[in-house]
């Protein structure tokens, strides 16, 4: 039995050992504790590394909101930083770690911050890197060249490198009402609401119910109120209408009674069965919710409060009781309030010797003398803890007279000998989720904290967290909660029971003892009382600029042990009550949440992919693949050996020379059809297509409604009333949305209807000199000579007995065509096509290929269509027409629109036969060392064979009447700087003879 | 955030997609007035409180409606059909759904 363990008590399990290790050394401790519990358990009491200073840090509390005891949780390759131990459940094989000390957690190099204690005051950071020029270098500069090193040094847990193997899962559930908080009142309400036939979800971030009954050593119905709790959970758990789920954070509160929880499913086992996600991301829809998240203990603020050794003094008491642990040997409390002098009964119950209760107030009540008594401790009443002794252990501590009313200390100092100080400095409601939801917290001068505000979504409140600190009235407000929130009546019926200490709420108004030494306010960030103070002398009044100043509240526990008395100090330093200062607005999440639970399915297995019909088809033959959004598109077709580069530069060379075929299917394919379908297209084209006979394609501009270019793509008539628009892969979505939004919005009365059938057609582009007898080897059922087939006609016919729709266009530039087929014979028409095609020397050609055939060309994509070009800048004016109005015609002539000096497309030659790069800047003067002046920059580049050069595309200022000069490519970030040539954008067969044929 | 759609009930608002202020009104195709159709593509009242909205059930049947949502509290108001209209109505709704 280790030195700090009770021989009886709590509910671990004695029989059950678990080993694990902390900073690698072995520990044993029992099922049922936490990693807090068990080393403390082990006579542990070094927990962790100050953020800022270093100190040594014990661990505070026994629950969520612990600040100190922070440890990195290692699985395999993964790690977890930052966990409160407090949170941490042990099981066999648990590797922890401590955190932000080097090398050793007893042997810290950074404790020598302590001694720079002045320089690493309040605003150390702002002051220093944002602040003007030092020496040479500018602050902001200065602070680059210091980070890394600041970091390391300052920072809390390190995150892993290795990527997550863990699989996350997200579930909605819905309920009439979710009960937040397990303790009496939760338990109460759930139960209330369960018997009115309520569906009910019972969520608490702890591992067992019960919530304070587990260690409160009160009695309800006249059993321990421990076993009361597990009695009640017993009940809701044979209830089909009732979900609990334990170790589960709620831990935001959204708009329409949503809320977010997290669900920690297999963080506390050894091994996950099969299926068991890591977490769970809980979406919650609830009619109503009880908030029953009860209260935190606050620190109070003295010289050395932050030594290993002091702790809460309910922390304490739920160690002994739930756990089976005593903090010390020698336990001494200091308090501003009655709860304490049962925690110290508690412990002296449990084996502890206490020495001292040390009380701000001077007047104390009979029944708190009788309890000091029964705990056998010296009542100090009107004195102060003025400081704390020992190193990674509490050996002692210094008391002085102390005067409530006015703060100050008088008389000697007197010296108590003790391993332990346990503190209370009164009690704050957890209001985080109520704050969530909407409404501002109400300062109670009688309970001296923030109570929840009127609710603004709906929830009520129950027990402690509404200020009401007995367990008695946490039952009676907890039932009512869940009759209210099932909708059931009010009830008459006898509670139970509640035998308990009686108590008074009110702490005395002190949070504070000013004494030297450093008195922490937060303990995670390090920020000092004085800290406070001097972010008031130097000018920060409201309280959300002192938080960023000093960081107090900005720390990973959010503030959850600092927020009042931070406010408290400040308060009294600008000479207002605490009321006028105000309060920060609690924001979600309520405790940190793991990524991966957000992400949950969007990630990994379960992400949806778009393949084309051939997708198989190019596996197999040696593509390798692109992803372009959710698609999967060939990128080459590379034989051994190649490089990317000589990949496409071979496959578009055998395109110009011979022929080469690409997959299209991932355009965006739209069918138009009704009575209004052509007026419809006229309005929305920039061009005309009501003049479009059936049977033939047209190649169709699309602006925004503010006159800037949208997306474009080639549009074919099938019928009088049947129209099929293709648009960009990327906008396939954008267009169809804008399409239903006129039709549906603006434009009710024309008689159209459109139906997104990309996913309907698999489409093969075939292209080059050859492609036309290609296509006449192998199609059925028509002819494909120019008669029947000219530049933008369509016929139909059959490849290998599939019916197909083919469309002479061109992209590449070539004689090329189109070959539509039903996405269910994609492959066999592609395949036929491949056959045919081997005697004239086909090609397949990916999306580089692609690319630099429509660059040679000049052709425009995305990269160009920006959301910032208009049709002019594009040099597609010839596409608007000047006889109807179409989306966008309106707008597009605004005079910043057409201005001589914006950014036109031009095509860049690199006179260095060197590769240019898409982002690169276009200078007209360079200058490596401080780049400055962009003409504009490159949107797309590549190798053209046909050139036998580095081009690009790219967007200039005035680009037109820059044809034929020299400027030069400035790209900094990847140090390429060199010559170019402005040219035409079309760089290759500028009247497309070849396509024409 | 739950928005009833008159098809297919209340759904989550991750099933919508916003489709802008309700409130615009678009010019005559034709028209050359350059202030309105400004005021069309840029105006917005940007209230806090009561806004017509348009939104789009696009992860449904997607239909656009017309949403009168209060831009604090995120309460939906009520919820229409667009279709029939793009006119300016009270920035109030008549009642609460
Ligand atoms: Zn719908």
């Amino acid at each position: 039995m280790s030195p700090r363990r009770t021989e009886t008590g709590g509910r671990i399990d004695r029989l059950r050992t678990i080993r694990f290790t902390f900073d690698g050394a072995p520990y044993t401790g029992h099922a049922g504790d936490t990693l807090a519990s068990a080393l403390l358990a082990n006579g542990v009491t070094l927990f962790g590394r100050s953020f800022k200073y270093h100190r040594p840090r014990g661990v505070l509390s026994a629950g969520v909101e612990e600040p100190n005891a922070l440890v990195t949780v290692l699985r395999g390759e993964v790690r977890e930083p930052n966990i409160p131990a407090t949170m941490v459940e042990i099981y066999d094989g648990l590797v922890a770690v401590s955190q932000n000390r080097t090398p050793s957690l007893a042997w810290d190099i950074g404790a020598i911050n302590q001694l720079g204690g002045k320089i690493l005051s309040a605003g150390f950071y702002y002051k220093t890197f944002m602040g003007p020029v030092i020496g040479p270098l500018k602050g902001t500069r200065f602070w680059m060249f210091c980070e890394h090193f600041i970091r390391r040094a300052a920072g809390l847990g390190k995150a892993g490198t290795a990527p997550d193997p863990e699989r996350y899962e997200r579930m909605n559930a819905f309920c009439d009402v979710l009960v937040v908080g397990s303790g009496p009142a939760g338990l109460m309400a759930a139960k209330a609401a369960a018997d009115q036939g309520a569906r009910v979800i019972l969520a608490d971030l702890e591992a067992h119910f019960g919530g304070s009954a587990n260690w409160s050593g009160e009695t309800i119905d006249g059993m321990p109120a421990a076993d009361w709790a597990q009695r009640m959970v017993g009940q809701l758990g044979g209830n089909d209408n009732v979900r609990l789920l334990p170790r589960t954070t709620v831990w935001g509160y959204y708009d329409g009674n949503t809320l977010a929880a997290l669900e920690r499913v297999t963080d506390h086992k050894e091994v996950a069965a099969k299926g068991e996600p890591r977490q769970r991301y809980w979406a919650i829809r609830a009619g109503s919710v009880v908030l029953a998240t009860g209260s935190f203990e606050r620190p109070l603020v003295f010289p050395g409060n932050d030594r290993p050794g002091v702790m809460l003094a309910h922390a304490a008491e739920r160690y002994a009781n739930e756990y089976g642990v005593l903090p010390g040997q020698r336990i001494a409390l200091f308090t501003n309030n009655d709860s304490a002098y049962r925690s110290a009964v508690a412990l002296k119950k449990a084996g502890a010797a206490v020495v001292a209760i040390i009380d701000v107030r001077s007047d104390i009540s009979n029944e708190m003398r009788r309890m000091a008594s029964e705990a056998e401790a010296e009542l100090l009443a009107g004195h102060a803890v003025v400081a704390t002794e020992g190193g990674k252990a509490l050996t002692g501590l210094k008391v002085q007279r102390f005067d409530a009313m006015s703060g100050s200390l008088s008389g000697d100092e007197r010296s108590i000998h003790a391993d332990s100080l346990l503190m209370s400095g009164g009690w704050s409601p957890t209001i985080h989720l109520a704050s969530q939801a909407g409404a501002k917290a109400e300062w109670d001068p009688a309970r001296q904290a923030f109570l929840p505000p009127k609710p603004t979504q709906r929830w009520i409140g129950a027990g402690a967290f509404t200020g009401s600190f007995s367990t008695a009235e946490a039952i009676a407000e907890g039932r009512a909660a869940g009759l209210q929130a099932a909708g059931g009546a009010a009830s008459s019926a006898p509670l139970p029971i509640v035998e308990a200490v009686p108590g008074d709420p009110d702490p005395a108004p002190v949070f504070e003892i000013k004494a030297k030494g450093k008195s922490f306010v937060d303990f995670q960030h390090d920020v000092t009382a004085e800290d406070v103070r001097l972010a008031h002398r130097e000018g920060f009044v409201s309280v959300e600029h002192l938080k960023r100043y000093t960081t107090l509240g900005m720390a990973t526990d959010q503030g959850k042990n600092s927020n009042v008395p931070g406010l408290a100090i400040m308060a009294e330093a600008l000479g207002k009550p605490i009321p006028e200062v105000g309060t920060t607005r609690f924001r979600p999440p309520y405790t940190a949440v793991s990524i991966g639970s957000l992400a949950a399915e969007r990630f990994g297995d379960l992400k949806p992919e778009r393949l084309t019909p051939m997708h198989d088809w190019h596996i197999a033959n040696g593509a390798r693949m692109y992803s372009a959004g959710l698609w999967y598109r060939p990128m080459i077709y590379g034989l051994a050996g190649e490089t990317v580069e000589q990949a496409y530069v071979r496959e578009s060379k055998a395109t110009r020379e011979s022929a080469g075929i690409v997959d299209v299917s991932t355009l965006g394919k739209i069918a138009v059809q009704g009575p209004d379908a052509a007026a419809f297209l006229d309005r929305v084209y920039t061009n005309m297509f009501s003049t479009l006979a059936v049977g033939k394609a047209r190649y169709g501009l699309m602006l925004r409604e503010d006159g800037l270019a949208f997306d474009d793509g080639t549009t074919w008539r099938l019928g009088e009333q049947e129209f099929l628009m293709t648009t960009t892969t990327a906008n396939a979505g954008k267009v169809m949305q804008h399409l239903e939004y006129f039709l549906d919005v603006i434009w009710p009365e024309l008689k159209v209807t459109v139906t997104s059938v990309t996913d309907e057609w698999a489409g093969a582009a075939i292209g080059g000199p050859k492609a036309r007898v290609i296509l006449a080897a192998c199609v059925t059922g028509t002819a494909v000579d120019n008669a029947t087939l000219p530049f933008m006609g369509i016929v139909h016919g059959r490849i290998a007995g599939v019916p197909v729709m083919i469309c002479r266009l061109s992209f590449s530039g070539e004689m090329a065509f189109e070959v539509y087929s039903g996405a269910g014979y994609g492959t066999r028409v592609w395949e036929a096509l491949i056959e045919a095609g081997k005697p004239f020397g086909l090609v397949t050609y990916g999306l580089e290929a692609l690319g630099t055939m429509r660059i040679e060309k000049g052709h425009v994509t995305g990269a160009e269509i920006d959301g910032r070009t208009t049709a002019r800048d594009l040099h597609l004016d010839w596409m608007l027409s000047k006889k109807k109005p179409f989306i966008g015609s309106a707008m597009m002539d605004r005079e910043g629109l057409i201005a001589s000096d914006r950014l036109q497309l031009v095509g860049v030659v690199a006179l260095d036969n060197r590769p240019l790069n898409g982002g690169g800047h276009i200078v007209e003067e360079l200058d490596e060392a401080n780049p400055h002046d962009s003409l504009g920059h490159i949107t797309a580049c590549c190798y053209s064979p046909a050139l036998g050069k580095y081009i690009a595309l790219a967007l200039v200022k005035g680009g037109k009447a820059r044809h034929g000069t020299r400027a030069f490519v400035s790209d900094p970030l990847r140090n390429r700087f060199g010559p170019i040539e402005i040219v035409s954008n079309h760089f290759y067969d500028p009247d497309g003879s070849r396509m024409h044929g | 955030m739950l928005i009833t759609c008159p098809y297919c009930g209340p759904r989550d608002v991750i099933e919508f997609t916003y489709q802008g202020d309700g409130n615009r009104e678009r010019p005559q195709p034709a028209s050359q007035d350059l202030d309105a159709w400004n005021a069309y593509v840029y105006d917005r009242l940007n209230p806090a409180g009561d806004h017509n909205e348009i939104w789009q059930h696009s992860g449904g049947c997607r239909a656009h409606l017309r949403v009168v949502r209060n831009t604090i509290t995120h309460e939906i108001l009520s919820t229409a059909f667009a279709r029939g209209g793009h006119k300016s109505t009270e920035n109030r709704a008549e009642g609460r759904s």
